[in-house]
């Protein structure tokens, strides 16, 4: 077990330096959530009107409510980001070295995952910090309550990096990730609207977002804010970490081989 | 005794056979030469080896362990140094080490130690703070050599290990290798396609189009001639 925990360390040390020495990744993580905090809430807000739902008590600003939204789109983007550096680690041969270490495949994966979930954890928080100096403020409680909804929401979010990152085989298509993954991801949620105003619009729309693991991710994320388990969403949020942790798995298999032309 | 034993081993990609029934074994303690041209099958039988695809058919013994049966057993065993540099750029050279030493379960002063004692048989103790982006490409390739021993592994792997680097740094880097042969026992397989990297005394595999094409004692093998006549003879082309 010692040599199991070593290397989860090493991975998490390996990963946290990598992080530091790329500033511009953590200001960008940071600037496009503030945008929309500060830019793009302030238009919507005169557009949209929002009733009293949970975890709500009481008319709510639209800043207020897409908080939970934008820390899932910082773990959004983190987990993308991740697989994007896995893609990147595979094209420079160091994912060659952790597949060759002598420990079972599923926990080096899983060391990478938890890495890369506290990174977006950190960030999430960062952005909850800054929207605090900006008046949008939560119960205290509320901030600790939302750590382990901010871990399931990024392990899942990472898992489903993962995935897509064992069948992204060069990284110039990553491009397409962005097309067909964030995007849908993000505005096919609860993230920027409530989801009644979404089966206004239609009910096809309102369903995919009703399926889509974003929307409980955010929603066990606002829900932990304001100190309640909705536990819906944890329940799809943890099913989906394990379907994606599975296709993760099976996209690493060896017998499928790992890098450009199974080589 | 065995260092390094393969048995019947095929792979194809689809249609495309990448290797035939290939067979060999190395005792321990001996540097064996893999030579063979682009697209032999070298990195092929380099990503099976290493447990980074999973063969067709055929098995692998890395010092009496079953690849296929205790696979992480197998890769402790075992030493890579890959065709490209694997080494994070952008962390110092200990940083790589401790990376990798944790990897194989060491940490703290005992990693420190190794990787100290690595570093110092390369000549690359100094260099021990530096970036390796900072790095030439035979010093990076040094580093990867002390990274791949640090565990002390029965068998090291290298795939075209000289790959880019200046006459000097490969004459040097040759060397090191062949002397822990003799050493400390090391048992090493050797892929390369430039000749003058083996020796009369070393064991010779020739590769071409996925099949083994001859193999044995290379000054056997090569009799009075060159050994690039010699690949010329058996493959029909030059390496």
């Amino acid at each position: 077990m010692r040599t199991f925990g070593i290397a989860l360390l090493a991975i998490i040390t390996r990963e946290t330096l990598r992080y530091v020495g790329q500033r511009e990744r953590f200001l960008a993580a940071l600037v496009r959530p503030l945008v929309w905090l500060l830019v793009f809430a302030a238009g919507f807000r005169a557009a949209l009107g929002l009733s009293i739902i949970p975890p709500y008590q009481t008319y709510i600003t639209y800043e207020t409510y897409i908080v939970p939204g934008l820390c899932g789109m910082i773990l959004l983007f983190n987990g993308m980001q991740t697989s994007l550096s896995l893609v990147y680690d595979r094209e420079m041969g160091s994912m060659k070295v952790l597949l060759t270490a002598p420990l079972p495949r599923g926990w080096l994966l899983f060391c990478k995952l938890v890495a890369s979930t506290l990174i977006s954890t950190l960030q999430a928080y960062t952005f909850l910090a800054i929207a605090w100096l900006f008046e949008i403020r939560l119960d205290l409680w509320g901030y600790i309550a939302v750590f382990p909804a901010l871990c399931i929401s990024g392990l899942m979010l990472g898992a489903l990096g993962l995935a897509i990152s064992s069948q992204v085989k060069q990284l110039e298509n990553f491009a397409g990730v962005m097309n067909f993954v964030i995007f849908p991801m993000f505005f096919l949620s609860s993230a920027l609207y409530p989801l009644w105003k979404m089966a206004e619009a239609g009910e096809v729309l309102f369903w995919i977002c009703t399926i889509n693991p974003f929307t409980h991710a955010v929603e066990l994320i606002r829900f932990a804010l304001y100190l309640e388990i909705n536990l819906a969403a944890l329940g799809w949020t943890s099913l989906s970490l394990g379907v994606f942790l599975a296709l993760a798995l099976y996209g690493y298999d060896p017998a499928r081989g790992i890098t450009r032309d199974g080589k | 005794m065995s260092g390094l034993r393969v048995q019947n081993l095929s792979h194809s990609y689809g249609a495309k056979q990448a290797l035939k029934d290939v067979g060999f074994e190395i005792e321990r303690g001996r540097f064996c030469a893999l030579l063979g041209p682009n697209g032999a099958g070298k990195s092929t039988l380099y990503a099976i080896l290493t447990g980074l695809l999973l063969p067709n058919n055929g098995t692998i013994e890395i010092a009496d362990t079953l690849l296929h049966e205790t696979p992480l057993r197998a890769l402790a065993k075992m030493g890579i140094v890959f065709q490209q540099t694997t080494l994070d750029l952008d962390l110092s050279v200990r940083q790589n080490l401790r990376y990798f030493a944790a990897l194989h379960g060491f940490a703290g002063k005992a990693a420190d130690i190794r990787i100290d004692a690595a570093l110092d048989r390369l000549g690359m103790l100094e260099r021990a703070g530096e970036k390796v982006r900072a790095l030439n490409g035979g010093h990076k390739r040094r580093t990867e050599i002390a990274r791949a021993l640090l565990h002390e592994p029965e068998v090291l792997l290298l795939d075209e290990p000289t790959v880019g680097l200046d006459s000097q740094t490969r004459i040097a880097i040759t060397e090191h290798v062949h002397r822990l042969c003799t050493e400390v026992g090391l048992t090493v397989l050797w892929a390369t396609h430039l000749t003058d990297e083996v020796r009369p005394t070393d064991e010779l595999i020739l590769l071409h189009k996925g099949e083994i094409l001859e193999r044995g004692i290379a000054a056997q093998i090569c009799g009075a001639l060159p050994l690039a006549e010699v690949f010329m003879r058996k493959v029909g082309q030059p390496i």
